[in-house]
Formats: structure tokens, sequence, C-alpha cells
């Protein structure tokens, strides 16, 4: 009963966030490179703000949603009750510790996600970037997962705006208009070397990037 | 007996049902015209033109009926539609428009703060009020709050940029709302009417224009800009001309009145979409956003309001108010 009441919180907690958000922020997805079918697909995203991940999380369809796991840092989301609860059941996260003194093995907990059927949203940047730079180099885990299963799509996935909608430090989020723009997936080529495919996943992911305007 | 009689008799309330209901039959008009066109269309060749057309008398049918919901309910129900319209407006605007960090605050005030105001201020009908705040209160201080984070770059740029905005989204925007508080001899509880005739005769003009414009439109405004001709504009201009004499018994205006206050609205309105046109070509942008399918944004959708509404409201005001 208690678990029933907490699955029927999550759900209800998941539809205000997204429409919070819609209403917010209007976001849009762009299907530039993949249709919104249910497939087993690894999104890899850009990081520049912790409204990054509902945001992805909110333009997929909710049958795409449904199947779909952020990975994310347990340090931010194991914070207080309320975030274990968002981050548990809202999101149902992939949680990763971050800290170098624990002995966590993050890889085998994204690998069993996968095989579970789970698709998956990661930062391949593995944190926010705060530079001018569109992007930071990627760390070595989106290789990994691609050389482990090579039948799932990487998806990159570019989020447009947020940085100016939530930057870092601020309180209050702008109602700016956010695009999510999902691209053509890609996959680790048979003797590709890690270097080669994380630059090339980079270049796949800064490719999506609207245009910029700056009069 | 003419139209013209009919209304005048009505009070605004009845009002507000013919025209919405003549609206209504002017769209099935449209509508039925336009599947005709497209039934006879080759299927492998569909025919640009007719779908703009098409998607732009669909979108008619949603705003004809919101914006007469809204008037039924009066003032409130106004301000409040066009808060939200203002919002969703500004949400567009902003988002092509120069920015950074330190200006965080002053764009959470402009819609948090400044937005809610201007309608709460225009719903209490205090003209002295709704017609500096923006101009004057948003523009001095806004850029106080970005200035006090201490960030020079592009300065100017940024907070020209947001006041800019905020002018055109929710200053110019909120004059339609505002035309209820006008205080016309002799017109009494019917000032809403004049939202519906400014929005008939603005819309209905453009529409024409386009129309026209595409049969024998020859010479282009600006070229470069927008395919907007002088032709099709003048077309437009003297049907919003006709169609605001047709409908001078809702206004205060008399014939000649209404007729020249209509084109006026009209040829501002289409300048105004000149601007937009402009703006949107300088930031890259085919439409501000893609919220009214096949339409693009507010801001698409308002652009000729926009600019009319003011103008409209200021030349009522000077001219027939108490």
């Amino acid at each position: 009963m208690k678990h029933l009441l907490r699955t029927l919180a999550a759900d209800i907690t998941g539809n205000v966030i997204r429409l919070l958000v819609r209403f917010l922020t209007a976001v849009r997805a762009d299907w530039k490179g993949i249709e919104p079918v249910q497939k087993q697909r690894v999104y890899f995203a850009n990081h520049t703000s912790n409204g990054d991940m509902p945001m992805i999380w909110s333009v997929l369809p909710p049958a795409l949603r449904r199947e779909t796991r952020p990975v994310a840092a347990a340090d931010y989301w194991l914070k207080n009750k309320l975030r274990a609860f968002a981050g548990g059941e809202v999101f149902k996260a992939v949680l990763i510790d971050r800290r170098r003194e624990v002995n966590d093995d993050p890889m085998a907990k994204i690998l069993a996600a996968m095989e579970d059927g789970a698709s998956l949203i990661i930062f391949p940047e593995g944190n926010r970037n705060m530079t001018e730079d569109p992007l930071l180099p990627f760390k070595a885990g989106l290789y990994n997962m691609g050389k482990a299963r090579p039948d799932v799509d990487l998806v990159p996935t570019w989020v447009a705006n947020l940085n100016e909608i939530m930057p870092k430090g601020e309180i209050i989020p702008l109602p700016l208009i956010c695009t999510v723009t999902f691209g053509a997936p890609i996959h680790v080529h048979e003797d590709e070397s890690m270097d080669d495919f994380l630059q090339r996943a980079a270049d796949a992911l800064a490719d999506l990037r609207p245009r910029e305007v700056k009069p | 007996m003419t139209p013209t009689i009919d209304l005048a008799m009505a009070g605004p309330t009845g009002s507000i049902i013919m025209l919405s209901l003549g609206g209504f039959a002017i769209l099935l008009a449209l509508t039925l015209f336009g599947e005709v066109l497209r039934h006879r269309q080759p299927k492998d060749a569909p025919n640009p033109v007719l779908e703009t057309y098409m998607t732009r008398v669909e979108s008619w049918w949603g705003m004809v009926a919101l914006i007469a919901l809204a008037l039924l309910t009066g003032r409130f129900g106004v301000s409040l539609l066009f808060l939200f319209a203002s919002f969703a407006a500004m949400r567009e605007f902003l988002t092509l428009t120069a920015k950074n960090r330190a200006d965080h605050i002053s764009l959470a005030l402009a819609f948090f703060v400044v937005l809610p105001l201007q309608y709460l201020f225009v719903w209490l009908g205090l003209h002295g009020i709704f017609t500096v705040f923006i101009p004057v209160y948003a523009f001095l201080l806004l850029p106080i709050v970005s200035a006090l984070r201490g960030n020079a770059t592009r300065f100017m740029t940024r907070v020209a940029e947001t006041q800019w905005g905020l002018m055109i989204t929710v200053f110019c925007v909120s004059h339609v709302p505002a035309l209820m508080s006008l205080d016309l001899p002799g017109y009494g509880d019917r000032t809403v009417l004049l939202i519906a005739y400014l929005v008939i005769v603005v819309q209905l003009g453009d529409l024409l224009d386009f129309f026209f414009g595409r049969r024998i439109g020859r010479t282009r405004i600006a070229h470069s800009l927008s395919p907007k001709t002088w032709e099709g504009m003048a077309c437009g201009v003297v049907s919003a001309a006709i169609i605001g004499g047709l409908l001078s018994g809702i206004t205060p205006f008399g014939v000649p009145g209404a007729m020249l206050m209509a084109a006026t609205a009209s040829l501002v309105g289409m300048f105004g979409n000149l601007v937009f046109a402009a703006i949107k070509k300088d930031r890259g942008v085919k439409d501000w956003s893609h919220l009214i399918p096949g339409q693009g944004g507010f801001v698409d959708q308002l652009d000729s309001v926009i600019f009319a509404a003011p103008i409209f409201y200021h030349l009522t005001r000077y001219l027939w108010a108490a």
C-alpha cells in the first residue's frame, strides 16, 4: 500500500514537473536525426545547468520517458529526502558516486540498467560546463557503453538556451524558450580508438548547436 | 436593413455574439473556399500559398473563439487573455535578444513583476500609470539592476534590447485591453467592442493585403525583408477602411471616422509587420517560435495588432474621449 502511494506520488510529481517545465520554457523537441520511437538508446547531452536532465526527460513522449533513466550524481540526488525521492522515484535515476575515495563501480551500474532494457540520459562532460567553449572534453563512459553494447543507439542531444534560463547560482528560472535537438545516432566503430570516438561524439553533439546570433 | 443598424441597437453582449457569429460565418466561408481549392490541387504538388492561407484561417478559428469568450467575460477576462499573450510573446522575444548572466535579475523582474503590474494597472484602468510605467519606470530601473552586477560587456545592446522587448510585447500589447477603460461619451459600457473592431479591421486588412499582394502585387516595399507589396498594402488598407465603415455601428466614430480609424490602424499594423520582418531577418529566424501550429509564434500572430493598438488607443482618446 505504502509502495503504491509512493509510486502514485512519484507519477504525479513527474507530471507536475513536466507541465511546469513546459509552461515555463515552452520546451520543444526537435527530432532531427531520429524518430521518437521505442528503441533502446543512450541520449548523451551537453550539460550547462541542473535543469538539463528534467528538460530532456520532459520532452520525451510518455512511452519513451517510462523506459528512460538519467545517469546522475549520487552526492547531488541523495543530499536530502526530497531530492532522493525526485531522483530515485520520479526520474528513476541511475545514481553514480563521483567521489574518488568511494570504490563504486559506476560502469557496472550503468551496464546493469542497460541490461534491464532501459534507455539512458548521460552527460559525458561529467560536470556542468561553465566555460565559453561549447563542450568540455568527454569522459570515457560513453565509449565504454558503446563498446559494451554496440546494439544500442548513442543519440547526441543538444539542450539549447538553458544556461540563460537557469544559470548556476540563480534561483529564479527565466521563462525563455528551450529547444532539445536529437541528432542522428552514432556507434563505436570496430577498431576505433577511445579518443577518436569521443572526438567524433563531441563533434556530432556540437553540430546540433543552433546558429549563434551575435550582433 | 443593413447590419450596421442591427448592431447599433444591440447591447455589447448582443453585438459580441453577433460579431462572433459573423466571424465564424466568414471563417466557415474561408475554410470552404480553401478546401475547394485544395481539392482541385494535384495531390503530388501542394501549393505553398494555399497551405499558408489554410493554416492562417485555421489558427483564426481558435483566435476568434478565444477573443469572443474573453470579450464576453468583460475587462478582467480580456486583461487576463492579453496578459498570457504578452507573456508568451515576451518569452519568444527575449529568447532572441542579447543578454548575459548580469541581466538575470532584471529579466526575471521584467517577466514576473513588470508584466503582471502593467496588466494590473490596465485592468484597474489607471491611464496615468500604465502609459508611463514601462517607458519611464521600467526603462530607468531595469538597467540599474543590470548595472549593479557590474558587467559592461555589450551593456547598451543588452538593456536596449530588453527594453525593446518590454515595449513591444507588454506595453504595446496591453493597449488592446486598455481600450476598455476609455470613457467615451454616449458609448457607455460598449468599449469592449472597440477591441473586436480593432482586431477585425487589422486582421482582415492583413489577410486581404496577403491575398491581393499575391494576385496583383508588383512593387515590393522592402525587397530584402518581406514579400509585402505597395499594391497589396493599398488594397488591404482600402478593404480595412470599407470593413471599418461597415462596422461603424459598433464604434463611437461615425462612418467616416470609422473608415479613417480602420485605415490608420491597418496601415500602421502593416508597417509594423515590416519591422518584425526586419528583426527576424537580423536574428536569422523565420518565425518567433513554434507555439502556434503552422503559424510560428505569438509575436507572428500579434504583430500588426501590436503596432496598431497604442496608436488606435491614443487617437480614440484624443478625438473621442470625454
